[in-house]
């Protein structure tokens, strides 16, 4: 049963195969025993999820349902879930319980998911290994001795380990992408404005997007009829016309232009992602799509445009965390500034501190024109080396990441190196564009993920391609030993 | 040495909304601490920022009435420090781009002169809570109604030369604020505060002295008393050799005087960013025009068209355009009592203010409606009463007691102007009097106008100050 994608699911549970709360049951005992060989989860929620889950099949009992209803789910513990400890991975929220629902998790309930708990990530989203997690590391189910990729890494190894269907995620500089490429499963960021941040806690606030995390495209194009929708609460939120992005899943790929930046085949690249993500695209030029040469010249600019534009919003956004009024508090302060300073020093980890500095740095006088506004200059180049590429084509292809998933503790003393495991995903953030990672193979028994970028609101397109490759290919079908 | 003080202001408004800047929570004064903050207020972790558009249209309003430019795009920064009762460790405001520049404002000095004064800004930013140390002992109450309330910090060019001419732009912001109803401008609630950047130079020389920003400052009085103050703090100071420093000082008006809070090397940077949370406003021509087909008639027209139209003095003029309510209760008095506005203006600067401050109320309050003054009015203009009556029947309508027409009825006050009445009475006092008479008949012509007002004083205490005095007289002369 735990092998069926989100399609499958919902044909079983409308025609009455299983009930949501058999399903539910199902994922939540699969959770409890398998959850401690990757810590995938920070914590199963299971009441919340068996009273959603009676409600569910009541719907369904009375014809009432969609196609997503009764079908469990897990929230990235970034997400506030109204009344659940949402903690962003920081001891700082340890104690927070979200007196609201996020828009997403309002969108998803409302269409009848249900909630299995939280997943484990990188403290505030900061990282690309999920191990600057409060709540310890996640491991990878292909390999428990590598990183699940980050920061969504908590997502990426319980869906890719079927300890849930599909996940939420978010993704500032390749957070859903990078870890659904280095679990071997489907991550979707969309484009910059479609899904609502609203109860997503911030990290960088022009940079973040929630999004779907699920075994294949067809399932990421169901969770974002739920997910995408103009939120009167989110300012930069965008008012579209409602998409069925299933629709076109079928269309073929005949006529379609990919673009292969050669910014993105460099010597850095590991060979076997290399030659595996080539031998994909070369199945979409069989399956009748033409292939073309763009260029991505200012593609080696985003890392450092990234780690000063995000660090930047992040010193800010994380401001609030003062120990005043919620979260983690140091114990008998003496006075205001031991309050603001212990809380803080206790409160949150290496990593965090580490891009408050650097983010307080370059915002401050004397530094804010040539390391902030500098970033922004950039940022604008690198949002017209897409635009320019994607005139001559409809989409990019090239890996998702570097190579395929590292050991726990390889890079967690070097953070440059670190950094640079995101070097073909930020720059999507920094454009705001929409893209797709997709699992195209495995080097040894570790998976590879092809990105796909697309233009601005292209997410039916990208998922199109996704579908297409899907239907000829068995990779994201494969179950890592030990989870089947 | 002669010293020439240089002083420009920030004034503070709170914007009449009814929710807040950013958020759907209420505004309103003097609710029980916290239960006007909502989720957005409090900082919680996830919360978004949204504009509300009607602190947007006042900005505008404010921008429109002092000829200022507006910004087609605007945009909002976050102003970074940490205080307890700022609950994002950031205030949202504006830094670059804010939706008002370049305004300008013509006050009046004391000898009569207009002198203008340029408005650099007004931008829109958010308050800051409340920390509350009454009541708590060793510990800080952090009330958080007040954050997220709109303002509009309005900022002057240092033209001001004077505490006084400080004081004068002061008050005429704050007439003005309220004129175009965007904010109550209550000063003991904190709607309107400033704070005013103070330097000194030898006069006649065009370098700046460095200056001292003097904080917390709400009221007229207090604004005046600061900048003396800290005049003479500087001048002192250079006189004896010394030199100022840059730095942020606190008015305390119990003590009157200023106290350094931080020096410039203490000063935070705030390390201003535009605010990823919202998109830039922006500004079309349609809305600015919208907007302005909206504005009131402005305190200064307002005064020149009394002048012109009611032919009133410069002072009547001044003193009944000062707000909205008095002008507008001038103008339905006028209207009611059919003209005679050199009487309304005398009524209402005189005996109704009088009135007014005697009980301690506010126009709005008033006891007596413009439209039952200008009716009183009408009745001293077609002489049914004198204005001596009048005096009597204002007292009766501030006593509740109805209309000017009712009460006149009522007690029967209404002048006699029955000349055959009238004879009646003049007859009876000649005849009372021969004495007077006598001594009247035998004065020269320029001393009889003196002695006709014994006779006029016992025919009004006859006819219980009734009897209409222009006929009074003429009978008399012709009897006597």
């Amino acid at each position: 049963m735990h092998e069926h994608t989100l399609a499958e699911l919902s044909r079983l549970l409308n025609t009455g195969k299983i009930s949501s709360t058999e399903l539910t049951r199902l994922y939540l005992e699969r959770a409890e025993r398998l959850n401690p060989q990757l810590n995938g989860y920070i914590n199963t929620t299971p009441e919340r999820a068996l009273a959603q889950a009676k409600a569910a099949d009541l719907t369904i009992l009375h014809k009432n349902h969609g196609p997503l209803t009764g079908i469990p789910i897990a929230h990235k513990d970034i997400f506030c879930v109204d009344g659940t400890r949402t903690s962003c991975g920081s001891k700082m929220l340890d104690n927070f319980i979200a007196p609201y629902n996020a828009t997403v998790v309002e969108k998803l309930d409302a269409a009848g998911m249900v909630t299995l708990g939280k997943t484990n990530m990188d403290e505030f989203a900061m990282g690309s290994s999920t191990e600057t997690s409060y709540y310890g590391p996640t491991t990878n189910p292909w390999d428990t001795s590598r990183v699940p990729g980050g920061s969504s890494g908590g997502s990426a190894s319980v869906v890719a380990a079927r300890l849930a269907p599909a996940a939420t995620g978010t993704d500032t500089g390749g957070s859903i992408r990078q870890p659904a490429a280095l679990c071997g499963i489907t991550g979707l960021k969309p484009t910059y404005g479609l899904v609502s941040r609203y109860g997503m806690i911030a990290f960088a606030s022009s940079l973040d997007q929630g999004g779907p995390m699920s075994r294949t495209a067809e399932d990421a194009a169901m969770l974002m009829n739920a997910m995408v929708g103009f939120d009167p609460r989110d300012s930069t939120s965008l008012a579209r016309p409602k998409l069925d992005y299933t629709a076109h899943l079928s269309d073929s790929l005949a006529g379609v232009k990919v673009g292969i930046p050669k910014q993105y085949f460099t010597d850095d690249l590991d060979t076997d992602t290399a030659n595996k993500v080539q031998e994909a695209i070369k199945q979409f030029e069989q399956a009748g799509a033409s292939l073309h040469p763009v260029d991505l010249p200012n593609t080696h600019l985003s890392i450092p445009a990234y780690y000063v534009i995000a660090p930047a919003e992040a010193s800010s956004n994380l401001s609030r965390f003062d120990g005043v009024r919620f979260g983690y508090r140091c114990q008998n302060p003496v006075d205001l500034l031991d309050l603001y300073t212990r809380s803080r020093a206790e409160g949150f980890g290496r990593e965090v501190k580490r891009r408050i500095m650097i983010g307080t740095y370059v915002l401050s006088a004397g530094y804010f024109d040539a390391y902030y506004l500098k970033a922004q200059k950039i940022r604008r180049l690198i949002r017209d080396d897409f635009q320019n590429a994607l005139k001559q084509v409809d989409v990019i292809m090239g890996p998702t990441t570097p190579k395929p998933a590292f050991k726990l503790n390889e890079l967690i003393d070097d953070p440059v190196s670190m950094y640079l495991s995101d070097i073909f995903t930020v720059s999507v953030n920094l454009a705001g564009l929409p893209a797709i990672s997709i699992p195209a193979g495995f080097s040894g028994q570790l998976p590879i993920g092809l990105q796909i970028i697309g233009d601005y609101f292209s997410e039916a397109k990208l998922l199109n391609i996704a579908h297409q490759y899907q239907l000829h290919t068995d990779w994201h079908k494969q179950t890592p030993g030990g989870f089947a | 040495m002669l010293w020439e003080p240089v002083i420009g202001l920030e004034i503070h408004v709170q914007l009449a909304t009814r929710s807040k800047l950013f958020s759907g929570a209420a505004t309103r004064y003097g609710a029980a601490p916290n239960v006007q903050a909502c989720a957005v207020d409090l900082g919680l972790p996830g919360v978004l920022p949204v504009i509300n558009a009607e602190a947007v249209r006042m900005a505008i309003t404010f921008g429109l009435a002092v000829n200022a430019e507006i910004a087609d795009t605007s945009i909002f920064a976050r102003k970074n420090y940490f205080y307890p009762d700022l609950p994002k460790g950031y205030q949202i405001s504006q830094y670059e781009l804010p939706v008002v520049a370049n305004g300008t404002l013509d006050i009046t000095l004391e000898d009569g002169t207009s002198k203008t004064i340029r408005i650099t800004r007004a931008h829109l930013e958010e308050d800051a809570g409340k920390s509350v140390h009454e009541g708590f002992a060793s510990r800080t109450g952090i009330d958080l109604n007040r954050a997220g309330t709109p303002l509009i910090e309005i900022v002057s060019e240092p033209d001001l030369r004077s505490s006084h001419e400080a004081a004068v732009y002061m008050k005429k912001i704050h007439t003005l604020v309220r004129y175009l109803g965007i904010s109550d401008g209550n000063m003991q609630e904190g709607s309107f505060r400033c704070d005013a950047n103070v330097s000194v130079r030898p006069k006649g020389t065009e370098k700046l002295g460095t200056r001292a920003e003097l904080k917390n400052i709400n009221s007229f009085r207090f604004v005046e008393l600061a900048i003396n103050h800290e005049i003479a703090r500087q001048i002192d100071l250079l006189e004896s050799g010394h030199k100022i420093i840059q730095e942020t000082r606190l008015y305390d008006a119990d003590k009157d005087e200023t106290r350094p809070m931080r020096s410039k090397e203490e000063a935070n940077d705030y390390r201003y960013f535009p605010d990823p949370d919202l998109l830039p406003i922006h500004i079309t021509i349609d809305d600015i025009a919208l907007i302005r087909n909206t504005l009131p008639e402005l305190p200064d027209h307002k005064r020149t068209r009394f002048i012109k139209d009611y032919a009133l003095s410069e002072y009547d003029s001044e003193q009944l355009s000062g707000s909205r309510e008095i002008a507008d209760y001038f103008e339905t008095a006028v209207s009611t009592a059919g003209g005679q506005a050199k009487l309304c203006a005398n009524w209402i600067i005189g005996d109704l203010t009088a009135t007014l401050n005697a009980r301690n109320l506010e126009l709005s309050a008033s006891p007596v409606t413009a439209s039952q003054l200008g009716g009183m009015i009408k009745r001293i203009a077609d002489n049914t009463i004198s204005s001596k009556i009048a005096k009597q029947v204002f007292e009766a309508m501030c006593n509740g007691e109805g209309d000017a027409d009712a009460i006149i009825a009522s007690k029967g006050l209404q002048q006699v102007t029955d000349t055959g009445a009238i004879e009646k009475i003049v007859d009876e006092v000649i005849n009372a009097s021969p004495e007077q008479v006598k001594q009247y008949r035998d004065s020269p012509e320029e001393k009889r106008a003196k002695l006709i007002g014994y006779f006029v004083g016992q025919i009004m205490k006859k006819s219980q100050g009734k009897a209409n005095p222009q006929q009074v007289n003429q009978l008399l002369k012709d009897k006597l």
